[in-house]
């Protein structure tokens, strides 16, 4: 059982969890996730680390409301627990001095980026920052993005704050402005990354993605997660989760992305209509009994 | 010989079995199991052969001999005590074990066709002290005052715990998934092996002292060496072979296709066959095609058969004789309706909107033997022929997962990634020792529980004279 210590509002059904997850606080690199059941009858989800606490002994997790899991994990609150949390999963980051590097995040992918990005400005990057959103509401961790970027840019698609338009707007003007950016990181949707990677593409800029196959496992034990990286099957858990952008085979992704798609509805419609409200927290009660 | 009076060998005592109509729609177990008379007629048919041959065929050389006649005695509990000296998962064995190649090939009535049903036999007298709610703990000798970290918690590092707890020491077990028991959890099916049975046998190691934390994945959560540094003495890996193999051909990413692990472990572990009560979605296909001839290939076809397939080929690429799965599962697959197809292999998976939708297969034949003695399968040209599928499940084996191994310096790999150990289990890494699948590559339950007991007899011998 793993408590939560803290619980935030992000934005609309973006919710920023933090757990205390000592020994994986100790080991986790920027770019590694954990997985996560949040009750005996619960699934198997990937979340990114977004961030730590040493003397907490904590690690936060950002996460959006898009199904019956996340649904449920938005209802608990802190002090409330999970049975199973494992990780740290996949490999850390390339984290080196690669001169200028420009970090694009895309919706929840902002919170994927931020430990990543902090990590590159440590390192010595010039960091320059593209956070992209649907709208003003939706856009998070604004000030912690902005606070280590030495540039900073905001897109929302219906321009209610920052440029009108996508995050590729943005990159292709800082390439053509010629601003010599060594390496981009782009972390988002599927689709938002494939088109990252159609931008520099052409200038041969690196391009790191951060992949979200379906997992079960996240040990290399199941082949869930594969996709296609340079022509090869690769295991995003255990290969990845980053990979050269250029190589991937994002069409596949998107498709692999929807296999459970009925089933997703399904589970979330019968989560709803389930007369249970949330999901009542078994170490809570024992707590109070131990008081009492 | 004993016989009837007309000179007739008793036949075997059948065991009762679900019927295949209903089992079909049900995951509760398939084979029934003895009761107690019965159990006590097929005892009474053992002929307490002076030689044993049938021990030769255990490869933990339970006493055979013994334990029957003391169910002949009707004294089951003391049966169960016999077999545990030398296997401490009777309940699992009697049911997973291939006896037909083990101790009833061996048994002396084999020769008339009717070996005594030792598994049976071994089974009964496992789940009759089970149920009786006795179960004796075994003696563990007073403590040494070391602790061991056992990694995996599979057959072979259940075996290597609850032995070196007998002994005395403090046992650990890492395990990277959220409950143990290895592929005794999330590959073998609830009808075929119920986890109730595998939970209980958990439950008796947790009595004799052994620690087990889920959740740790070793490599990643914590290192071989940040273990030593962490005070303990030594280190067994039995993280079995846990890395699911393609075919490699074209479509094989398609939507609809599954490794079996991911089937399995979806349906076992994280029981998608009870969705949407459990969260874990599988798809249900109409058509499947499952590829493969072990135990693996079996489980996959009879549980897509139970969650509501019409139509579940098998593909193997030699024939029936070479097929390594035990020979009651193919029997009960057979009965079950699952379409064998022998000499037949996949060359490309074919798909409609990013769904299989077929499977395109070429007919084999068995040409000259290869380095597994097996006879070489000879791809038949303009024999192909098609299979419509939505749902296919690869279970053309497995390889060692690299993770752990990667992350653990001086520890020596054979060619085909496994980790090098001498018979005893002893590693090329000083105090770490290894068993079970991750040294041999995918075997059985039995053989990895003999490397764990193996390892636990070396590591005890490794400490006492440092
Ligand atoms: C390495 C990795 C890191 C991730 N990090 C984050 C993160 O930091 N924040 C965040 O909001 N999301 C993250 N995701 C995605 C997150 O795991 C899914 O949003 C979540 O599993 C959805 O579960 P659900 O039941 O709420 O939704 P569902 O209704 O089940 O699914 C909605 C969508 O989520 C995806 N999904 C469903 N199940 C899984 C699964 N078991 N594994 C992966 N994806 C799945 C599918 O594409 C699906 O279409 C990450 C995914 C990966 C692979
Ligand atoms: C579907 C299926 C059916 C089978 N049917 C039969 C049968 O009928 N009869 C028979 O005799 N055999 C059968 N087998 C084979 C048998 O199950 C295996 O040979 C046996 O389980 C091997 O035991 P093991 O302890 O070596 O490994 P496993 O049982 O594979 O256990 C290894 C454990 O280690 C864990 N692990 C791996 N890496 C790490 C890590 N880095 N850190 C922590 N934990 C880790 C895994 O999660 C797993 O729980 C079957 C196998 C399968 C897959
Ligand atoms: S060989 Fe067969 S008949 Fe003889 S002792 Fe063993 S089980 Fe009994
Ligand atoms: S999630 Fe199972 S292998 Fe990657």
């Amino acid at each position: 059982m793993f408590r939560i210590l803290n619980k935030e509002v992000l934005a609309p059904s973006v919710i920023r969890l933090e757990i205390e997850v000592p020994d994986i606080e100790r080991k986790a690199k920027a770019g590694q996730f954990v997985i996560l059941r949040i009750d005996e009858s619960g699934e198997r989800i990937p979340l990114t680390i977004s961030g730590f606490n040493e003397e907490r002994g904590s690690i936060s997790l950002v996460f959006q409301e898009v199904g019956k899991t996340t649904r449920q994990l938005a209802s608990l609150s802190s002090e409330d627990c999970i049975a199973d949390i494992v990780g740290p999963l996949g490999r850390p980051s390339e984290i080196e001095n690669f001169g200028t590097v420009a970090c694009v995040a895309g919706g929840v992918g902002a919170a994927v980026i931020l430990p990543v990005a902090q990590a590159l400005k440590k390192a010595g990057n010039k960091i320059i920052t593209i956070l992209g959103a649907r709208n003003k509401e939706l856009l998070i961790l604004e000030d912690e993005l902005c606070s280590i970027s030495d540039e900073f840019f905001v897109t929302t698609d219906d321009g209610s704050k920052g440029h009108c338009g996508v995050c590729t707007d943005v990159l292709n003007e800082l390439i053509a402005g010629g601003q010599g950016i060594n390496r981009v990181v782009a972390i988002g949707p599927a689709i938002m990354m494939k088109f990252v990677c159609k931008t520099t593409e052409p200038h041969k800029i690196k391009t790191v993605v951060s992949l979200n196959s379906i997992m079960v496992d996240g040990t290399g034990m199941c082949g869930s997660c594969r996709v296609t990286v340079g022509g090869e099957t690769k295991f995003c858990c255990v290969d990845g989760p980053e990979f050269d952008g250029h190589l991937v085979d994002f069409d596949e992704l998107m498709n692999r992305q929807k296999i459970y798609l009925e089933e997703e509805n399904l589970a979330l419609k019968s989560y709803e209509t389930r007369d249970v409200k949330r999901t009542e927290c078994r170490c809570k009660a024992q707590k109070e009994e131990g008081e009492r | 010989m004993k016989s009837e009076g007309n000179g007739r060998i008793l036949g075997r005592v059948p065991a009762g079995e679900q019927l295949p109509q209903e089992r079909i729609l049900n995951f509760n177990e398939v084979v029934l199991g003895y009761a107690v008379e019965q159990a006590v007629a097929e005892a009474n048919r053992c002929l307490q052969c002076k030689k044993s041959p049938c021990m030769q065929g255990c490869p933990v050389g339970v006493d055979i001999p013994s334990f029957i006649k003391l169910m002949k005695e009707g004294d089951f509990r003391g049966a169960a005590g016999k077999i545990k000296e030398k296997n401490s998962l009777p309940a699992i064995c009697g049911r997973v074990c291939p006896q037909e190649n083990q101790c009833e090939k061996f048994c002396t009535l084999d020769r008339k066709g009717k070996p005594i049903a030792i598994g049976r036999l071994e089974r009964f007298a496992a789940d009759f002290e089970r149920n009786s709610g006795k179960i004796s703990l075994p003696k563990k000798k007073k403590s040494v005052g070391k602790r061991i970290a056992v990694i995996g918690s599979g057959p072979a590092g259940l075996t290597c715990a609850g032995d070196l707890a007998k002994l005395g020491y403090e046992v650990t077990i890492f395990e990277a998934l959220h409950k143990p028991g290895g592929v005794l959890a999330y590959g073998i099916p609830e009808f075929r092996l119920p986890k109730a049975v595998v939970e209980a046998e958990i439950d008796g190691l947790k009595k004799l002292g052994v620690e087990i934390k889920t959740n740790v994945v070793v490599g990643t959560s914590v290192t071989i060496d940040e273990l030593f540094c962490e005070g303990y003495s030594a280190v067994f890996i039995g993280t079995g072979a846990g890395l699911p193999r393609f075919l490699e051909i074209p479509g094989e990413n398609l939507n609809g296709i599954y490794s079996a692990n991911e089937f399995l472990t979806r349906v076992n572990l994280m029981k998608s066959y009870l969705f949407p009560k459990y969260d874990t979605p599988i798809k249900k296909g109409k058509n499947v095609v499952v590829v493969g001839g072990g135990n693996v290939a079996m489980d996959s076809a009879r549980t897509a058969l139970r969650l509501g397939a019409k139509n579940v080929y098998l593909l193997y690429r030699r024939t029936e004789e070479e097929m390594p799965a035990r020979a009651e599962e193919v029997q009960h697959a057979k009965e079950e309706g699952i379409k064998f197809r022998f000499l037949a292999t996949p060359q490309k998976f074919c798909g409609v909107d990013g769904w299989v939708s077929g499977v395109e297969c070429v007919e084999t034949k068995l040409g000259e033997p290869d380095e597994s003695g097996r006879r070489r399968p000879i791809i038949k040209k303009g024999s192909e022929f098609s299979l419509t599928a939505d749902v296919v499940i690869v279970a053309i084996g497995t390889g060692a997962n690299p993770l752990l191994l990667r992350a653990t310096p001086g520890l020596e790999l054979n060619r085909k990634g496994y980790v090098l150990a001498n018979q005893n289990g002893q590693t090329s890494k000083r105090g770490v020792f290894a068993g079970g699948d991750i040294i041999t590559g995918s075997a059985t339950v039995i053989l990895a529980m003999g490397a764990g007991r193996k390892a636990a007899l070396e590591i005890d011998r490794y400490l006492s004279i440092l």
